[in-house]
């Protein structure tokens, strides 16, 4: 949410202002439109925008309501960030954003023009994934791609991190199956291994 | 080819059954690459989403679809459960049941949609309390759910003249005054919801007559008629299909209504249907487990042992009011003497279904509470009190085997270290420390599965079986079974499930599926190794039972000059794959497999008395489950159910407003669940002594998350000395019931 709200930008209001008509005009300052032009603008209706996506320029069409999780589902079929919770308490959607976590269902896509995205997809040669195979750190595994793209935010905020910090950094994200004995055990691994 | 006997290897020769397997599609399932039912998304297809009722009781007088027609990219609108113009009004019973579905381009345009749909209601009463029998009963709202009595033969019998029940109540009167020790109390625990994380729902199209389903279900084999009835088709033209499955516990076996009106939207608009719940639609009416409170009494000898229970227990399951099963009370524990009665109330919320270890985790948590009260009430030791009850229990043969494993979880939590009397440990400012026991038992029989085995001449295995993979590495089971029969290696076989084009394999619920494909896949893979035995001792000029199959060859025993490689082998099969379907039916006497396990937890929590917190310090499972296939992913069903127990007993409730009747808490940000710091310490011990491993494959997801409940509840009554009654132990029921107790 800190990332729409520097801009000055919420999904709340852009919700609101599409409650009325597909085509509602919000104030909003995207990035590409403070490249052209400072200070807030209106947008309104369907644009096209560009983001770069796992190190590949991409295009979305998008309305000011559009989430970056239904574009990267729908229109990129990058449908490892999941649909749990719209208000991002679960943390299924968790990717990153100019190297932040961030939840992709909270996160308008407007608010990520021109900016690089990772997701979990691109992570398969990352050893969070490795860690969390080795250590079975996933069961149904609905919530695993979230917890892995956060996990690889925590560590490449804290790759020292202790136990305890790892207890304490990593309550953003929900899995029901009850896998967090093993996630854990999957972080202490890379913070002793690596 | 002389018959198969089946049979497991022997320990030490097993290279891949018991050893720790890392899951097969873990990559695809850490990298986001796993397609789920959510993730399947078809050229053109439009998306569903619907309008759940706001209200819990109400009739839906009419609908006004207008302005959601004219949303753009707005398709369809189409009536569930509401009136088309002209019909009745329709009565709605519960909070979130689907009214009217909108299909769109987009899930926004759905949603706004479902924004401009205008509905008349006309409000009804409604009535959601289930903690209050009086209240029910005032309302009319209960109804009989069954009970019974026994009594120890040695009390004789009502004689002709004699009133039966009469003589049952002075009896009963009779054992309570001859009792040493009397413990009267009540307990509870709320309903839950399963919350399954990748809602219910489903991806569908029609091509031509025949309808193709993508659906997150437990029951990949046997949802086809389901649809097939609703729908005026057979079930031979529906085909359902599951890869994945984002959790499902208990409530993903049916097509479910808006299962069926996803398959009616695509026949009506052309085109393929995405149509899932919503997070608030996915706690309202994906699934939830009824609540159960209780009235106990109990009678103890000078030594602690039960001598006469007497219950009556009441909850909810919804609008069909019915409440936990009358059969396990008191749980595991059977006093020579009980009287048990269960009241349902009918609330109006929606019904329940099964939920992991149905009925077990909620008789646990309100009945092995009473038998630790008497523990606190004689001021002795709870491990001392289970222990001697073990003496009266429903399975008197397990004794010996809880006792054994109440020892085991008594080492690894240093119960004898830690132990103090109920109230009286030490208090550091104002946090204070206890212990708790619960023990459990399960049957996890293996459900009946079929196997396709195909060994193609060059050497390929494939396996093709309609079972699901939950996410209890059911897959990579079938895998292992495979390749340890044949003498391969794991990724030598190709493993086929998911999909009800296979052969039949039952649905997964009760912990029969790594059981059922245990059965099917090491009998298809026997046989078949039999088979190519016979050709290879004619190759190779020995008898065939002198043969076996490892290390990617067919060797003779003692001999491994006379060998064949695996592929020369599959060569001499002919141009033709050999192929071979086994069969098991659920029920069938079977050397693989059985049944029956008990188990035993332990809680250490810690309780801040200012504040009402609980934190769990550690816990341990002890448990058994006969043959341990894959003691990687066996350990995580066991981490998981440890951690569903805490949820249940610290965290998770569904709140109804009492007024209104809504589910007031049905998002994630006020549905509590734990996070990654909630769960303390876990410690996991497979019970197998050589007589479990003896006993063949026993179902394990259920039994584990069964008997944590009662262990955290009786762990934080041991710590402050006071009983919080009901389930979750949430901070304000943990400070009420210590300003109660105070006075």
């Amino acid at each position: 949410m800190s990332q729409q709200s520097s801009q000055g930008v919420s999904r709340r209001g852009f919700l609101k202002g599409s409650g009325a008509a597909v085509a509602a005009s919000t104030v909003v300052s995207s990035t590409e439109a403070e490249a052209a032009a400072p200070g807030l603008q209106v947008v309104s209706g369907e644009t096209s925008i560009t983001m770069k996506v796992n190190g590949k320029s991409m295009t979305a069409k998008v309305e000011p309501r559009t989430t970056l999780l239904d574009v990267l589902r729908y229109q990129f079929d990058l449908t490892g960030a999941k649909p749990v919770s719209l208000d991002g308490s679960s943390g299924a959607s968790t990717v990153l954003v100019g190297g932040k976590a961030v939840m992709a269902s909270t996160t308008l896509a407007l608010a990520v023009a021109r900016k690089e995205v990772t997701t979990c997809e691109s992570l398969g040669g990352d050893v969070v994934p490795a860690a969390f195979v080795e250590h079975d750190a996933q069961q149904c595994g609905f919530c695993t791609p979230g917890f892995v793209v956060a996990v690889r935010a925590f560590l490449n905020r804290h790759p020292d991190a202790t136990e305890e910090q790892i207890r304490a950094g990593l309550n953003g994200n929900i899995c029901r199956c009850g896998t967090y004995a093993n996630i854990l055990q999957a972080v202490i691994s890379l913070v002793k291994g690596n | 080819m002389a018959e198969v006997t089946y049979s497991w290897p022997e320990n030490h020769k097993a290279r891949l059954i018991g050893k720790r397997i890392s899951r097969l599609d873990g990559m695809e399932k850490s990298t986001g690459t796993a397609k789920y039912t959510y993730d399947i998304n078809l050229p053109k297809q439009l998306i569903v989403r619907a309008l759940g009722c706001p209200h819990a009781h109400c009739r839906v007088i009419s609908v006004d679809a207008s302005a959601a027609e004219r949303v753009a990219g707005v398709v369809l609108v189409h009536m569930i459960k509401a009136p088309g113009p002209g019909d009745d009004p329709v009565e709605i019973r519960a909070d979130g049941t689907l009214l009217v579905a909108v299909a769109a381009e987009t899930e926004a345009a759905a949603a706004e949609g479902v924004s401009k749909l205008k509905v008349k209601y006309e409000l009804l009463e409604s009535f959601v309390d289930d903690h209050d029998l009086q209240a029910a009963e005032a309302k009319k709202r209960t109804k009989k759910a069954g009970g019974g009595i026994e009594l120890d033969e040695a009390l004789g019998e009502p004689g002709d003249d004699d009133d039966e029940e009469e003589w049952e109540e002075q009896k009963v009167q009779e054992l309570f005054a001859q009792s040493k020790y009397v413990v009267e109390g009540n307990y509870g625990i709320d309903t839950i919801t399963h919350c399954c994380l990748e809602p219910h729902g489903s991806t569908l199209h029609w091509e031509g007559d025949r309808l193709k389903v993508n659906l997150s279900t437990q029951n990949v084999s046997r949802t086809d008629d389901g649809y097939a009835d609703a729908l005026k088709i057979s079930a031979d033209e529906v085909d359902v299909h599951c890869e994945y499955i984002g959790g499902g516990f208990g409530s993903k076996f049916k097509p479910d209504y808006w299962g069926i009106t996803a398959a009616e939207i695509a026949k009506k608009t052309g085109r393929p249907i995405k149509f899932l719940l919503t997070r608030d639609q996915e706690l309202k009416i994906g699934g939830n487990r009824p609540s159960g409170f209780i009235d106990v009494k109990l009678g103890a000898d000078e030594n602690g042992v039960v001598q006469v229970w007497d219950s009556h227990h009441w909850g909810t399951s919804g609008f069909n009011g019915s409440t936990v099963s009358v059969g396990n009370f008191p749980y595991v524990f059977r006093p020579k003497n009980w009287r048990r009665r269960a009241t349902g109330i009918i609330t109006d919320n929606e019904p329940s279904v099964a939920w992991r270890a149905p009925n077990h985790p909620q008789a646990c948590a309100i009945t092995q509470t009473a038998y630790d009260d008497l523990a606190a009430k004689m001021q002795a030791d709870s491990l001392d009190i289970f222990l001697r009850n073990l003496e009266n229990i429903d399975s008197p043969e397990k004794s010996l085997v809880y006792a054994e494993q109440l020892r085991i979880a008594a080492d690894l939590i240093d119960w004898r270290k830690h132990w103090h009397l109920h109230g009286k440990g030490n208090r550091r400012g104002s946090v204070v420390e206890g212990l708790g026991i619960g023990i459990h038992k399960w049957g996890g029989t293996a459900n009946s599965s079929n196997c396709l085995l195909k060994i193609h001449p060059d050497g390929g295995v494939e396996s093709y079986c309609g079972t699901q993979d939950l996410g209890t590495g059911t897959r990579t089971i079938c895998a292992m079974v495979l390749a340890e029969t044949l003498g391969l290696p794991i990724d030598a076989v190709k493993v086929n499930i998911g999909s009800s084009t296979y052969p039949f394999s039952g649905a997964s619920g009760g912990s029969t599926t790594v059981g059922a494909v245990s059965e099917s896949h090491r009998r298809a893979a026997q046989e078949v190794l039999a088979q190519i035995f016979d050709l290879v001792a004619g190759k190779l000029e020995v008898p065939a039972d002198k043969l076996e199959a490892s290390n990617g060859s067919i060797s003779v025993v003692g001999y491994s000059d006379k060998s064949m490689s695996w592929k020369q082998a599959c060569s001499l099969i002919g141009i033709q794959p050999l192929e071979v379907t086994s069969i098991y039916k659920r029920g069938d006497d079977s050397p693989l497999s059985s049944s029956n396990v008990a188990g035993c937890q332990m809680a250490r929590v810690a309780v801040d008395t200012d504040t009402g917190v609980v934190k769990i310090i550690k816990m341990v499972a002890v448990q058994d489950m006969g043959l341990v296939m894959n003691r990687k992913t066996a350990e995580s069903q066991i981490y998981g159910a440890l951690i569903m127990s805490i949820a249940a007993a610290l965290f998770e409730q569904r709140i109804n407003d009492p007024k209104t009747g809504a589910f007031i808490n049905s998002e994630l940000d006020n549905y509590r669940l734990p996070r990654l710091g909630d769960t303390g310490e876990l410690v996991v011990h497979f019970h197998e002594p050589e007589s479990e491993r003896a006993r063949g494959v026993i179902g394990l997801g259920e039994p584990p998350a069964i008997s944590g409940g009662a262990a955290i509840a009786n762990a934080v009554c041991n710590a402050t000395g006071v009983r919080v009654p009901t389930l979750p132990l949430t901070p304000k029921r943990v400070l009420d019931a210590l300003r109660t107790a105070k006075g």
